[in-house]
């Protein structure tokens, strides 16, 4: 509520982490904290949303690490006189216009995305966790100072700062990507935190601990961790589909991840440019598919973990 | 679902004394289901009870015991689904109220029958101030202008006695104190001078010296408008004061039915027995308090027989097995006490044990 | 609430400033503007020592910021590529970029509320799935896909609309543009408008408003909306600023010349005042829509009072 918020109002994304705020008010002891965990992890057993996306999430991994146990062919194996081919014997996706095999660069495709999603995901996480992790436990001159970084760097939209940014340097490949997004994507994820650590730092049981003489770093990490990672991993997940999903978009505006890296992003960015689909609608199928599955995975994952430790909605 | 013949009559002869005529409502045999994760909840297991005009029943109960679930039933409030009426009729002036089209039950609610909840702050719409929700009273169920609504809103107020009603009548819930919520609240039951108040838990969120002022005010008022009213509660002390008569809950069944002086003076269940032992008492001081032993069942599954056996200092054999209806309570010439009943297989020994 | 107000916006210079300072810095400290002005030939070295002076390039960044915060306070945001006083451009492209996000709006308000309110009545059931499923896809495919192919079959194929837009769009021509720029946000407004509808109903007051006889209708508007829809007014609000940045893919793609697409051109052809001058504007649209959300939220909520 703005009354107990110096921050200038929630943001566009506020209502998105409102959702995923709510999972901070999850345990409110170690002991309905575990009994809370493992009912959670009971609901999403049987939660077949859960199952289904966790194992595409698995599948993605590990073929974004070892993309040739389903490829055997080159990526960048292409013959030009193919270009545009339709499926053939051997090469069930077609050809894109460079006359490169959709299926081979559809699967190595996935490294690049998968890549910049759980590298920026990692760097936003750890910015905004540690950030917002000081603001909230701390308080005072220092909440004031971080939480007023924190709103500058919310003030810039994510995808107006990485535009001009990657615009600005000559560096290529993935790391420029991964570095901006998280450079800039961290502020919702300290807003979060903070919350979490202030909301578990009220409890009575840290209090209780705190007027027995526990110290400062065994209250962080005994008592105010456990109950401010949760909606952190919540919302981290969520946010990894939307970075695969940016760096697509970054790539397409031609700002992100550039030939010859073989990305979903680059590949559908290729497909669109001209609308060079329209006559060969299959170099813009199968990587869009595998990209917004993807995307798709990893929302519904954070989706059923969330609903999960939500009591709420029980 | 069985039927407590027993309970019906026992229950009745009460209400014929207070009202001469049909009760002004009457529960019979009141079934309601709720769907869980577990299984299905027996939260109400056949409840019958009557009020008349004029006359106050208190319903007293733990949590869980169905006393709210039963109100709700009665009002056609019930959450369904996950709740259902499973059996019984709710008979208001001789109408069956669970078998009436939705529209006629609405048009009951509020003109002729209306609940006071037991948080008022939660109750009250946060966003709406407590003249148009007053208001809104009439202009739904008598068309008045909004102009008159808020007339009619402000004159509530000071009939529940809230200062500086006027200046007060476009304030927010959450701008006033706990126990003038309250008294928004019973403005609100109130409006349209209905026949019957069902008050669940109207004082236990207030502090002890509000408690006495807005049970005061609420007795008052139900005097003055000579309704019926059933009043919910799990605090014995509140009942001795303003309630004509009591039925004691236990587990979504009655389990002892009598006129509030009798019930104190020698209760006949070993329930209700426990419930006033363990009231502490001043003559009692240095003795140890009683507490009745165990917790209360689970509705998914409720134990056989009588659903107190397992935490009954008198439980037999046949309690196990054989559940007690409610017995009529005859006094030492053999004669049934008016209104009394007890669902006890033991209620004599309890009676004079 | 009127001295909540000016504080509000005390607060917000410094975090104006911190965020076109760091817009400024990726711009003068990572590019080079003197090259940006030559194009693709190099620059002669005594002109761009020339022009670095004129343009304060000399100077330490901190007073590179202060001298063109002090220039843009006076309305001389500096001169585009085409030699056009970057002001111009955005006197140009603004109303376009505002005309396509009142669209999306209107989008997000209509088909995202009436979506949202009935699933989330309906929770559960069919329609609830069926909304539910809809906006996770709309949420996974990327807004480029969705638009290239949209305007693709709507344009080329069925030839229903004009697959580019002209230069002057009228709000009809902006209908498919402005439906796929609001998508992700419309479908975001779905889902927080299910949530509330859903966590709303089961709320005490809704019993009460049943227990005081009012007919189904009244409850719903009267009762649920109206405490069910002041997260979801306080999101469309804030959206405003979201929109306006995400109109650079929307823009790019039906070639609409608005603020993305003279922010894409000023990037494209490295011009230093067009970029730094545009996204000033959009982060001050930004801060000043956050700071409407807030005022939104006290007229909403009577229990939020400032002091």
């Amino acid at each position: 509520m703005p009354e107990q918020r110096d921050t200038p109002g929630p943001g566009p994304l506020a209502a998105r982490e409102e959702a995923a705020a709510e999972a901070m008010t999850v345990s409110s002891s170690p002991e309905t904290a575990r009994s809370l965990g493992s009912d959670a992890w009971h609901d999403l057993r049987r939660n077949p949303i859960f199952i289904v996306s966790g194992l595409l999430i698995l599948f993605l991994v590990v073929i974004a690490i070892h993309p040739s146990l389903i490829a055997t062919r080159d990526p960048l194996f292409c013959e030009l006189g193919r270009s545009l081919d339709g499926p053939a014997p051997g090469h069930w996706f077609g050809f894109d216009a460079q006359g490169c095999d959709v299926y081979t660069r559809t699967v190595y495709g996935a490294r690049a995305s998968i890549a910049v999603g759980v590298c920026a995901t990692l760097g936003v996480a750890l910015i905004g966790a540690v950030v917002g992790g000081l603001a909230g436990f701390y308080g005072g001159i220092w909440d004031s100072l971080l939480s007023r970084t924190t709103d500058i760097f919310f003030a810039i939209p994510l995808i107006l700062g990485a535009i001009v940014f990657l615009s600005m340097i000559t560096l290529t490949g993935i790391w420029p990507v991964v570095l901006v997004i998280a450079a800039l994507g961290w502020p919702q994820i300290a807003r979060i935190a903070r919350g979490a650590v202030i909301t578990a730092k009220q409890h009575d049981y840290v209090q209780a601990a705190r007027a027995l003489g526990a110290g400062n770093g065994r209250m962080l990490l005994r008592h105010i961790l456990p109950n401010a990672v949760a909606p952190v991993i919540v919302m981290s997940t969520i946010m990894l589909g939307t970075f695969i999903a940016l760096e697509a978009t970054l790539s397409f505006l031609g700002v992100g991840l550039q030939p010859p890296t073989v990305s979903w992003g680059v590949d559908i960015s290729a497909a669109s440019d001209g609308m060079q689909f329209r006559n060969a609608p299959h170099i813009l199928l199968y990587p869009a598919a595998a990209l917004s599955v993807t995307v798709l995975a990893f929302i519904m994952m954070g989706d059923a973990v969330r609903d999960a430790l939500d009591p709420k909605l029980r | 679902m069985s039927h407590d013949t027993g309970a019906t009559d026992a229950a009745e002869v009460g209400a014929d004394d207070a009202g001469g005529g049909g009760p002004l409502l009457a529960v019979r045999d009141l079934a309601v289901e709720f769907r869980t994760r577990e299984g299905t909840a027996r939260a109400v297991n056949g409840v019958s009870y009557c009020v008349d005009s004029g006359e106050t029943l208190a319903v007293l109960g733990e949590s869980g015991s169905g006393k709210s679930v039963t109100a709700q039933a009665i009002m056609g409030i019930l959450d369904t689904p996950p709740g259902r009426v499973a059996a019984g009729r709710v008979l208001f002036r001789g109408r069956d109220l669970l078998t009436a089209p939705e529209e006629e039950r609405r048009r009951l609610r509020g003109e002729r029958m209306a609940m006071i909840f037991q948080d008022a702050l939660s109750s009250l719409n946060p966003v709406l101030s407590v003249g148009y929700q007053l208001g809104e009273m009439f202009r739904v169920h008598r068309g008045a202008s909004r102009r008159e609504a808020r007339e009619r809103a402000v004159d509530l107020m000071e009939r529940v006695r809230i200062p500086a009603a006027r200046e007060r009548v476009n304030d927010y819930p959450h701008q006033f104190s706990g126990g003038m919520r309250q008294r928004i609240m019973i403005a609100m039951a109130l409006a349209l001078e209905p026949d019957l108040i069902i008050a669940d838990e109207p004082t236990t969120a207030l502090d002890v010296t509000v408690q006495a002022q807005v049970m005061e005010l609420l007795a008052e008022l139900q005097r003055e408008f000579h309704m019926g009213l059933i009043l919910i509660t799990h605090d014995l002390g509140v009942v001795a004061d303003v309630a004509d008569r009591i039925a004691v809950m236990y587990a979504g069944r009655i389990v002892e039915t009598a006129p509030v002086k009798e019930l104190y003076a020698a209760p006949a269940h070993p329930y209700t027995k426990g419930l006033l032992e363990s009231i502490p008492r001043l003559d009692h001081k240095g003795k140890e308090l009683y507490a009745i032993q165990g917790l209360p069942p689970s509705l998914t599954a409720l134990p056989s027989g009588c659903s107190f056996h397992p935490r009954c200092p008198l439980a037999t054999e046949r309690c196990t097995t054989e559940r007690p209806p409610l017995h009529p309570v005859l006094d030492a010439s053999e004669a049934p006490v008016a209104g009394r009943g007890s669902a006890c297989h033991y209620w004599k020994e309890t009676l004079h044990g | 609430m009127g001295r909540y107000v000016v504080r509000r916006l005390l607060q917000m210079i410094p975090v104006f400033i911190g965020a076109t300072f760091l817009i400024f810095l990726m711009v003068y400290a990572l590019g080079d503007p003197v090259v940006g002005l030559f194009g693709d030939r190099a620059p002669d070295p005594a002109t761009a020592a020339r022009l670095r002076a004129e343009f304060n390039l000399d100077q330490p960044v901190w007073r590179q910021y202060l001298l063109y915060l002090g220039q843009i306070l006076t309305g001389d945001f500096g001169t585009a590529f085409n030699g056009q006083p970057v002001i111009e451009l955005m006197a140009r492209s603004f109303p376009i970029s505002f005309r396509l996000m009142l669209v999306a709006l209107a989008f997000e308000i209509v088909l995202g509320i009436t979506l949202g309110v009935i699933s989330g009545l309906r929770r559960g059931g069919g329609v609830d799935t069926t909304v539910l499923l809809l906006t996770l896809v709309v949420i996974a495919i990327p807004t480029f896909v969705l638009g290239t192919t949209l305007q693709f079959f709507l344009g080329v194929e069925l030839a229903w609309i004009d697959p580019a837009v002209g230069p002057q769009p009228g709000l009809d021509e902006l209908i498919v543009p402005g439906l796929i720029l609001a998508l992700v946000s419309l479908a975001y407004v779905t889902r927080l408008t299910r949530t509330s509808v859903a966590e709303n109903r089961r709320a005490d007051y809704i019993r009460t408003a049943v227990a005081k006889g009012l007919p189904r209708r009244r409850i719903t508007t009267h009762h649920l909306l109206r405490n069910s829809l002041i997260p979801v007014v306080t999101y469309l609000g804030a959206d405003i600023g979201t929109l306006m940045a995400g109109a650079i893919v929307t823009e790019r793609i039906f070639n609409i010349q608005g603020v993305g697409y003279q922010l894409y051109q000023g990037i494209l052809r490295q011009n230093s005042p067009t970029v730094v001058g545009f996204v000033t504007v959009l982060v001050l649209i930004f801060l000043l829509a956050n700071l409407f959300v807030d005022l939104l939220y006290a007229v909403l909520d009577p229990r939020i009072r400032y002091a």
